[in-house]
């Protein structure tokens, strides 16, 4: 029955008519575009749904929530223009605009407009004398592609915010306007309710398997290539022994941290290394944690999000003088992505030294929770994949954004529309994050990673 | 839930009047329950009809672009006539009043006409905008934040000013001296957060915000965050407004000096 309502949903589109009949429209705008998908073609997302965020679709059978281990929903939720790499900056630019406008864009008749709780307080980062000239060529280029941000010296930075001790410090930046903290969750329930009302079905279950067809083609040069094309998806079905074979036109892997799993289940990977057809997705979860502690003399409401020269991290949250922080570990430190454990002993060593010697007053503070949650981490360069595959043909990324993956997800999704529906990007150009940059060895290095 | 819903929603047509009764009542306040019956009668057709729903999604369209019209910018004002023209302009336009220095308020009329005598002397700036109850958003407000000498600014009652316009006037810090945002419904703590860049404000209307979620609190955060500033809040008549079970409920919050 399942199987027979999937594919009645998949091959019509909401008005009852088929597939071919549809007004072809390149008029119009993203909100359109995204209907014109759903109603062109069937596409498949292993996770089930088509939204861009970080959606898990590899779960083991023992977690019944679907989105429990999702990073989208243990971000600390933190939106900056402040990248080194123009194509992230416009990402960022683009998705503050969608997160202004969201009411407009995922408007669903009936239902109580969405409060995604923006903090329009925007981010400090803070330099050493080691970094102040990066971060100064970095400020050139926001501000270039139209971010507002101001770089403060240590006497203005302690004028600004009396609760910084400035020692050490060469150099901060500040974004005055679009940037901020919002509520990840509140975004990922607009964009499923919004798509659920637009007729795209949910289901939910692991992807075990992709049934494709090869094709031999041969290049420009000579060499034989084998292409790929997936015809179907297996979804095994939660508690059970049973899998859903979901007929596909398009896969999207958007997948996460478990994006190099799903890859290699669709062929990615396989090969002599050095090839084309050897190059895996690098995209592997790494575990971070972040801490919530209570400080009754800390900052207040003008608080920032303050990143620290030395990579920790902490911002506001609510009234009650509560703060959020963290901090990266170096390579050597990485803790084991086995599970969501959290280490306390971290806190301890790494993330309250820096954060007490430039915050003062929290040397007195008082840890209340904490969490882990996964990074997408892209090995190779720490940015985001984002295109199709040149060999597996009908599959496109969205993954490896290494933690600034939920505040460029809503201009992903309209680029990867783009790509599907026109085969180009057409707003931003994201050919550097093409697939192609593992094989060719080109990095784009970024900076500014949390 | 304090955003309001009725930006974005329909009010019940009347359907014995054919589609014509639909464009007339987009701005009609029903009252409570006949607007549920309606509301009710509409939502059976739209989720039976995909042309009602359609219909209804166009009309939620048009709606949103009606606000987005009387905020579009007045480039060739700006032009010929410099910022201070420009923006005192946009704000006659949009129902709100402007003084210039040196000079009287300027206030259109109940047929919303207005002199243009301003427009002789471009250079004079622009000293206070009362733009309170108007419906001005994110984008309308680029013309006021050309307004670099500008000292007060109300706000009060604006449906569309939310966290997201506060954000923007920073661009003021230097001039201003006096903000009302009294009665905006969208505005929460989350925007007053960033009001700390406005160092020169002397005067702040905080009351009645209906989405700050702590009123009490907040206005102790506001003062201590603008040291210099006045800030009114209304604290204290809110204890008063409050019905005989709610007001068991509030003797947990700070009891203000």
């Amino acid at each position: 029955m399942l199987r027979r309502s999937l594919q009645f949903a998949l091959g019509r589109d909401v008005l009852g008519r088929g597939l071919g009949t549809h007004r072809g429209g390149s008029t119009l705008d993203w909100n359109g575009k995204m209907s014109e998908i759903k109603k062109k073609i069937q596409s498949v997302l292993p996770g089930g749904a088509w939204t861009q965020l970080h959606d898990t679709s590899y779960l083991p059978p023992e977690h019944s929530d679907v989105y429990s281990q999702a990073s989208t929903v243990l971000s600390v939720g933190g939106i900056r223009q402040q990248f080194s790499v123009p194509e992230n900056i416009q990402l960022s630019l683009f998705s503050i605009d969608f997160l202004r406008n969201i009411n407009e864009y995922l408007a669903v008749v009936d239902d109580p407009p969405l409060d995604i709780q923006f903090n329009p307080s925007g981010y400090l980062l803070l330099a050493s004398e080691k970094g102040a000239a990066v971060l100064e060529s970095n400020v050139r280029v926001q501000r270039q592609e139209g971010a507002k941000v101001c770089l403060m010296s240590p006497e203005q930075l302690r004028n600004k915010f009396p609760w910084i001790n400035p020692e050490g410090v060469a150099l901060a930046s500040y974004g005055m306007e679009h940037e901020g903290w919002f509520d990840p969750w509140s975004l990922l329930q607009g964009l499923r309710r919004k798509v659920q009302s637009m007729g795209v079905l949910f289901c939910q279950g692991e992807v075990t398997r992709f049934v494709s067809s090869s094709n031999h083609a041969e290049t420009p040069s000579g060499e034989e290539v084998t292409l790929k094309r997936v015809h179907e998806v297996h979804v095994k079905i939660d508690h059970s022994l049973e899998y859903q074979p979901v007929e596909c036109a398009i896969v999207i892997n958007a997948a996460g941290a478990w994006s190099g799993q799903i890859a290699e289940l669709a062929g990615v990977g396989k090969g002599p290394p050095g090839t084309l057809q050897g190059t895996k997705l690098p995209v592997e979860p790494r575990k971070r944690y972040v801490y919530l502690w209570n400080c009754p003399q800390g900052p207040g409401l003008e608080t920032p999000f303050v990143i620290d020269a030395s990579g920790a991290y902490f911002r506001r949250e609510g009234l009650g003088n509560n703060y959020l922080g963290g901090c990266s570990p170096t390579e050597e430190e990485e803790p084991d992505p086995e599970n969501l454990e959290v280490d306390h002993e971290f806190f301890q060593d790494k993330v309250w030294p820096p954060l007490a010697q430039r915050v003062p007053a929290f040397e007195s503070l008082k840890v209340r929770s904490a969490w882990a949650g996964y990074y997408d981490y892209n090995t190779f360069d720490q940015n985001g994949v984002v295109g199709p595959h040149p060999l597996v043909v009908n599959m496109y990324f969205a993954t490896g954004f290494s933690g600034h993956g939920l505040q460029q997800a809503p201009a992903v999704g309209r680029a990867v529309a783009e790509m599907v529906l026109h085969g180009n990007f057409q707003t931003i150009n994201l050919s550097p994050f093409l697939f192609n940059r593992f094989h060719l060895g080109e990095k784009v290095h970024e900076h500014n990673i949390i | 839930m304090a955003a309001p819903r009725a930006p974005l929603h329909l009010m019940a047509p009347v359907w014995n009047q054919g589609t014509r009764g639909i464009h007339g009542l987009s701005k009609a306040v029903a009252p409570e329950d006949s607007q549920r019956k309606g509301r009710s009668l509409l939502q059976f057709l739209a989720d039976h009809f995909y042309d009602v729903q359609a219909l209804r999604e166009y009309l939620l369209r048009k709606q949103v672009l009606k606000v987005h019209q009387k905020n579009r910018p007045f480039t060739h004002i700006k032009e010929r006539f410099g910022p201070h023209a420009a923006g005192a302009y946009f704000i006659l336009k949009q129902g709100g009043a402007v003084k210039f220095q040196g000079k009287e308020w300027i206030r259109p009329n109940t047929r919303g006409r207005f002199s243009l005598d301003f427009l002789k002397f471009p250079e004079v700036p622009v000293e206070a905008v009362d733009a309170s109850g108007s419906a001005i958003n994110y984008h309308g407000l680029d013309n006021l934040l050309a307004l670099k000498e500008l000292q007060s600014l109300w706000l009060r009652h604006c449906p569309h000013v939310d966290d997201w316009c506060l954000s923007r006037l920073h661009s003021l810090a230097n001039s201003l001296q006096e903000l009302s945002l009294a009665g905006c419904p969208r505005i929460s703590e989350r925007g007053l957060a960033c009001l700390h860049h406005l160092q020169n404000l002397r005067r702040l209307d905080i009351s009645d915000l209906p989405a700050v979620s702590n009123p009490g609190l907040t206005q102790i955060l506001v003062e201590e965050m603008l040291p210099n500033c006045e800030v009114l809040g209304a604290d204290w008549t809110q204890g008063l407004r409050l019905g005989p079970e709610e007001q068991s409920r509030d003797t947990a919050s700070p009891i203000p000096a």
